[in-house]
């Protein structure tokens, strides 16, 4: 028994206990009871509100490690010479449709001639790219569906250097896991290196025929038909061949890595 | 078939004690230790349940992203997280955890339909349950039921509504499994995607099937509530008697 400290607010004599430990069982039932109900009740209501169900640690963990298993199937499903559909001219959509994470007055100016690609990693030449020396490259046309992991999709036309033939260039270590792209705005994503080696990934510099417009990935942008949207981050400035896992701004955000379609 | 409907139609001409002596009789002993539910069916229907719920929720929050017709699904009604703590943890509003959902779920979605799928088909409980459904057999429950008068004394008999209603949700079941794969995959699988008149078609089936769900849960979930011995069958396998037999206790 704790020792109480005499309180004019509390009654010197105790109250009398006699009825409550008669009735003990009953009592303990009755809470018991209300408990269990209560947690049920509890339980249910968290499931319907959904409400940080998601955000805990234990879920969170659970979560992580399906994404990363669904990493790896499709990484099985993905067929490196498999390409995505091409569609006739008719059917580009002008101009394409806008999506950053920040809105359109946002989109940041790039001055074309001071703009340089760096590039890091497991690279041979890492002599960082102005854009005169990018646009000299061999060029290839795709005209596919991009598809959005909102659920929206159109077909575009983008024309740029195959990411392959870049890497080949640069002198990348082909056998690493990873590409890892930052952008000017502060976006960032990665992909793996089969995808990044398909022949339609691109270093994409035109979009319809016309140089890219800033909203759209001036002075260049990643394109990748055969992965979500998001997978494809514009206006770049840097690139990475690496082994360890770079992420990306939406990847960070809990949406899976490989996204592939 | 035939039994049921004889039972049908001795029930509509007996007096409600009669009635009650008949449902007494037709459970006999052995009937009522025989499990109606086995015991997959019943693990693969929990198991679905949860699916379901999972894949619904975070469906509704994925949805509100990019609305296929005008109107989002309130938030606290979707799985993917609170707004405003996503946003704190993650800057995102939560589409990030309803993804993450979507693609969890999904394996449990598929494997455990597998497992339900394969054994009803190798016992052939589909077709001992589900068929035949006819036209006469449909007209004839429909009109019971609005008078009142459909049994449900033997929960191991589906009445032809019943029949009906299970083959069309096991059909949007594996709808929407192959839009689903056809909105996942449609460079990979675009076959599946053609299938579904493109990705945008793709999408539109894979709504309406969740449409078809919702309003079956509706039904589902209120007819087990009525008939609360349906529910007792899908936990312990067995049904209580509709009707305590008094002489026998």
């Amino acid at each position: 028994m704790r020792s109480v400290t005499p309180s004019p607010f509390r009654p010197a004599k105790s109250v009398d206990q006699t009825i409550l430990k008669e009735n003990r069982k009953l009592v303990e039932s009755i809470e018991r009871r209300a408990f269990l109900r209560g947690t049920l009740s509890l339980g249910a209501l968290t499931m319907l509100t959904g409400c940080d169900v998601t955000n805990k640690d234990a879920t969170q963990s659970v979560l992580r490690a399906m994404s990363a298993w669904n990493d790896r199937v499709q990484a099985f499903l993905f067929s490196p010479t498999r390409l995505a559909r091409e569609y006739p001219a008719s059917k580009v959509m002008r101009p394409p449709r806008f999506n950053a994470f920040y809105g359109r007055e946002m989109v940041k100016d790039v001055d074309p001639a001071a703009w340089k690609l760096e590039l890091a990693g497991m690279i041979g030449d890492k002599r960082p790219w102005a854009l005169r020396d990018i646009h000299a490259l061999p060029e290839v046309t795709q005209r596919t569906r991009h598809v959005c992991v909102e659920g929206w999709d159109y077909i575009g036309e983008w024309t740029g250097v195959p990411l392959k033939l870049f890497l080949e260039r640069v002198g990348a270590d082909m056998t690493a896991k990873y590409v890892g792209f930052k952008c000017i705005d502060g976006y960032s994503g990665s992909i793996d290196m089969a995808s990044a080696l398909h022949p339609q990934t691109q270093l994409t510099t035109k979009y319809g025929g016309d140089v890219l417009h800033k909203d759209f990935g001036f002075p260049i942008r990643l394109r990748v038909a055969t992965k979500l949207g998001f997978k494809s981050p514009k206006q770049i400035v840097a690139m990475e061949v690496t082994n360890s896992y770079p992420g990306g701004y939406w990847e960070n955000r809990r949406y899976n890595w490989f996204s592939g379609i | 078939m035939r039994r049921s409907g004889m039972e049908r139609t001795n029930l509509l001409l007996t007096t409600s004690e009669e009635r009650l002596a008949m449902a007494s009789v037709s459970i006999a002993p052995v009937q009522r230790q025989k499990k109606i539910q086995p015991l997959i069916v019943r693990i693969t229907h929990w198991i679905n349940a949860v699916a379901m719920f999972i894949m619904i929720g975070s469906g509704w929050r994925i949805f509100n992203d990019s609305p296929l017709f005008p109107f989002i699904f309130h938030p606290d009604i979707t799985l993917g997280g609170d707004v405003q703590l996503s946003f704190e943890k993650w800057q995102d509003s939560g589409m990030g955890g309803a993804l993450q959902w979507h693609f969890a779920g999904m394996w449990l979605l598929v494997l455990n339909g597998l497992v339900y799928f394969a054994y009803n088909f190798a016992t052939g409980r589909f077709r001992m349950k589900l068929l035949p459904v006819t036209l006469t057999g449909l007209l004839g429950d429909i009109g019971d039921a609005l008078r009142f008068k459909l049994a449900h004394d033997d929960l191991s008999v589906y009445n032809h509504v019943q029949k009906l209603l299970y083959i069309g949700v096991l059909t949007l079941g594996v709808l929407v499994v192959l839009s689903g794969l056809a909105i996942w995959k449609p460079v990979q699988l675009w076959w599946l995607t053609d299938l579904f008149y493109g990705f945008q078609g793709a999408r539109w089936v894979h709504f309406f099937c969740m449409t078809g769900f919702v309003l079956f849960l509706i039904v589902h979930v209120a007819l087990a509530v009525l008939v609360p011995r349906t529910i007792v069958s899908m936990i312990t396998g067995n049904a209580p008697p509709a009707h305590a037999p008094k002489e026998r206790e």
